[in-house]
């Protein structure tokens, strides 16, 4: 009977070791926290649909941990002229169909990027500059532009490679899998929408080879349910941890946290350049006779009256760096003049009496309430400490589909916003951010302040068409420095992005946010 | 019966007409779709060129008329932020969330009217008591709070049942359902429950006031009286009564639980409709919101159908045919 009962506990046993058999080692299952909404790498210019690209597919040109450029399949880059870039490509390497990559694998690919149906948000806004591609050898691609363009590199490096057998395939092709056949060191196996990914090892890539031989994504956007699915071993690793989790993870054994500062920046944008703005009155609530928000002197004491290590320190838990400019220090384009402003209440009012409001003023600050990391509590806490400082500040925060719309359209006065910068460099932000909103130069698109300097439109302008890169960086440094001195908008800090991992595996945090499976390991030697 | 089944499908087609309206007037107040959609990085050129091939380049009523115009040959339009078609993409997440519904539906009815009908057959006893208070409880704990703790309890801590997802699915008569792997209902035990809780308290409640109410009419005493024995009268003609309200709930539930059970579907990462509804709120994906919202109409609309057949069933007073007037 005992046997009998044992031999029925083995076989339970061992029918449960079948149905749930433990990951294999070279099996890694990862939680993301943003939907992928398609396998199309040229469909929609959405993050978590960047990252899967980036892993099934290769760009001319890749960026490191930092976003800086390195060779990605093509090996070298130069201006040969003033409107002419020349592309040398890598050899040998070939599709997963076994089909070898070229030059005509470029031209295919620039022709579907910008043109895809359908698309909210196309790749045309990184090819637009491109007038003609020059195909000179198999090996050797030229790019002839209407103007000269320096960021031609940058541009590239969002722009995914595909076959020349799918320049005319479908989103739906795509998403199938039917014609998602690139070159990067995944192929695609499976795509579940609004569910999971399945990847397997490229094992002909050409560069490193990922420890992975299969690799799941799941799709758990609730924060504390991808935190529960590490806890329990159902993920190995995670990204985008939430702040009051943080202290948690790193307090356990079983977990190891990767952490890096990425390139969004949390910024106040204000109405810098209107008579009248809508949301400010006088502490009585009636109008104005004109809008504070255009002297400096009231910009600049707003900005000090801001206690940015309290917000980091409270509200983000430390997941955050205070922040003088558009991008954290060694970023391309940066100043290494700008600090962030020193938090002095005093100082703060004096200015504000300087401008003509030692009384203060009042005004509403307006915030998404789902859009960044804790967006919400720090439009509290900074209306709280602006109130202290004499401007009576109101938050009013609603759902980003709301408030993006309302923004676009000039209805606010002060708001919170963040910018993450896909180029990785600072032309992204003083172009949409702070250049002069201009429909046909195509600038200021994001300048929902209105903020306008020429001084600085020029210095933009012309790092655009620097080619070298040290007086570019130089360039852009300065626009920075002249938009900063205006108070032109106030960062508050750079958000920095969390990874939980299993212990015993290893990540290379990366400033662009993503997670990229290759680049996890399993940590050799211990 | 006719005239029955031609009055309710006249009065469907305007609720789904004006249903349309409500939502396109609705979401376009809401905001635009294209300042959530489109990259930050986009100049104002590539807004343009987002706004004209979503079709949100044209007026409001315009953007209706195409609309109704593909939507009386069936087509319901594609998904802004997905672009597929905005019904494949509900139907095809539909089995997922019925999978879950059913599993809610039957555990509520499985726990909630035994334990009901215990407590209004005895309610002075101690276990009725605790009965009723955990009803209480299983009505006022919030779902996601509820769906974390379970998460905590069986997944974290005891490590018995996976935390999140939808497990493997089995095909039997060629229907594809978690139902039918040991993994696909492992995944399912933890959602389920926690969507029931609050129908297992609900009907819980109702049992047990039916049962009480019951118990004291005549038709019970005439029933003892005739000297039927204690457990006919209480499953035959007690039980049968006390379904009464408790198939009208069931049935306003059950397309509550499918409809929006958004809560346990993103706690649990359950690939279902109502996360899908709500992620396309978030996005402004009209097409979908549009296509979902008509699709659950039908669904309350023949579930309110059934449930009036029913009480024809399970009551004698009640006639679907409408008497000539």
């Amino acid at each position: 009977m005992l046997q009998h009962s044992a031999s029925v506990l083995l076989t339970v046993l061992a029918v449960v070791a079948a149905v749930f058999p433990a990951a294999a080692q070279d099996e890694i299952i990862i939680g993301l926290g943003a939907d992928v909404t398609s396998a199309d790498p040229h469909y929609h210019n959405l993050s978590p649909n960047n990252n899967l690209a980036i892993h099934v597919f290769d760009r001319l040109v890749h960026q490191d941990e930092r976003q800086g450029l390195i060779p990605g399949l093509a090996l070298s880059w130069r201006a040969i002229d003033d409107t002419t870039w020349e592309f040398h490509l890598r050899q040998g390497v070939r599709f997963h169909d076994g089909s070898p990559f070229d030059a005509q694998d470029i031209v295919s690919t620039l022709k579907r990027a910008p043109n895809v149906p359908n698309s909210p948000s196309s790749f045309g806004l990184y090819t637009k500059a491109i007038k003609e591609v020059i195909v000179v050898d198999p090996y050797t691609v030229r790019f002839k532009t209407a103007t000269p363009h320096a960021l031609l590199p940058n541009d590239l490096s969002s722009i995914n490679i595909i076959s020349r057998k799918a320049e005319s395939a479908s989103t739906a092709d795509f998403n199938t899998g039917k014609t998602t056949i690139g070159t990067g060191p995944f192929k695609l196996a499976e795509f579940v929408l609004k569910e999971k990914v399945v990847l397997t090892r490229n094992d002909d890539y050409w560069g490193l080879k990922p420890d992975w031989k299969r690799v799941t994504f799941k799709l758990i956007t609730n924060d504390s349910a991808r935190v529960a699915a590490l806890l329990a071993g159902d993920v190995q690793m995670i990204e985008n941890v939430s702040t009051p989790d943080i202290q948690r993870l790193k307090a356990n054994k079983d977990l190891a946290l990767f952490s890096a500062v990425s390139n969004r920046v949390i910024y106040l944008h204000l109405d810098s350049n209107r008579d009248q703005a809508p949301f400010v009155t006088d502490k009585a609530g009636k109008p104005l006779a004109k809008n504070p928000l255009k002297d400096v002197r009231v910009r600049r004491a707003m900005s000090r009256a801001i206690n940015r290590p309290a917000i980091v320190d409270r509200i983000m838990s430390g997941a955050a760096i205070p922040a003088g400019q558009l991008l954290p220090e060694g970023f391309f384009g940066v100043s290494p003049n700008l600090k962030p402003d020193p938090f002095d209440p005093a100082g703060a009012r004096k200015l504000l009496a300087e401008a003509g409001y030692p009384d203060g003023f009042r005004v509403t600050l307006h915030s998404p309430n789902d859009r960044y990391v804790n967006d919400e509590q720090i439009a509290q806490a900074v209306a709280q400490m602006l109130t202290q400082a004499g401007i009576d500040t109101r938050v009013e925060a609603m759902p980003s589909a709301t408030f993006f719309t309302r923004a676009t359209k000039l209805e606010f006065s002060l708001m919170l916003v963040g910018w993450g910068s896909g180029t990785g460099e600072t032309s992204s932000p003083l172009r949409s951010l702070l250049a002069t909103y201009d429909r046909d130069k195509g600038t200021g698109a994001a300048n929902r302040g209105r903020y306008s300097n020429p001084k600085m439109d020029a210095l933009v302008a012309q790092a655009l068409v620097t080619v070298d890169d040290q007086k570019r960086a130089k360039l852009l440094a300065e626009a920075c420095e002249v938009a900063m001195n205006d108070v032109g908008i106030i960062p508050l800090h750079y958000q920095v992005s969390f990874w939980g991992m299993r212990k015993g595996l290893t990540y290379v945090p990366r400033a662009d946010e993503y997670t990229l499976a290759h680049l996890v390991q399993k940590s050799k030697g211990n | 019966m006719t005239v029955f089944l031609i009055r309710r499908l006249l009065q469907s087609i305007v609720v789904l007409f004006v249903m349309s309206l409500i939502v396109f007037v609705g979401v376009f107040a809401i905001g635009n779709p294209v300042d959530i959609l489109i990259s930050p990085e986009a100049d104002q050129a590539e807004r343009e060129r987002a706004i004209r091939a979503l079709g949100l380049d044209l007026p409001l009523h315009q953007q209706y008329l195409v609309f109704l115009r593909k939507a009386v040959t069936g087509n319901l339009g594609e998904s802004f932020v997905f672009s597929e078609s905005a019904l494949g993409l509900i139907l095809k997440r539909m089995p997922a969330t019925l999978e879950l519904a059913l599993a809610a539906m039957v555990l509520a009815v499985a726990l909630g009217v035994p334990l009901g009908m215990w407590a209004g057959l005895y309610p002075d006893a101690a276990s009725s008591r605790t009965i009723m208070a955990g009803s209480i409880l299983g009505f006022s704990l919030p779902t996601f709070w509820v769906g974390l703790m379970l998460i905590m309890v069986f997944a974290v801590m005891l490590g018995w049942l996976p935390s999140t997802g939808r497990g493997q699915t089995g095909t039997v008569w060629g229907i594809t359902s978690s139902f039918f792997t040991v993994d696909g209902l492992r995944h399912l035990v933890l959602p389920a429950f926690n969507l029931a809780l609050f129908r297992i308290a609900l009907i819980i409640r109702l049992t047990r006031a039916g049962a009480r109410e019951t118990l004291l009419q005549d038709f019970v005493k005439y029933a003892r009286a005739k000297g039927l024995c204690e457990r006919r009268v209480i499953f035959v003609h007690v039980f049968k009564n006390i379904l009464i309200p408790v198939v009208t709930v069931l049935g306003l539930e059950f397309g509550g639980v499918m409809a929006f059970a958004v809560v346990t579907e993103t706690i649990f990462a359950w690939p279902g409709m109502g996360k899908l509804l709500v992620d396309s709120f978030n996005h402004l994906d009209r097409p979908v919101i549009v296509a979902y919202l008509l699709l659950m109409v039908c669904m309350f609309i023949a579930i309110n159908f059934l449930v009036d057949v029913l009480y024809s069933v399970l009551d004698p007073r009640v006639r679907l045919v409408t008497r000539g007037t």
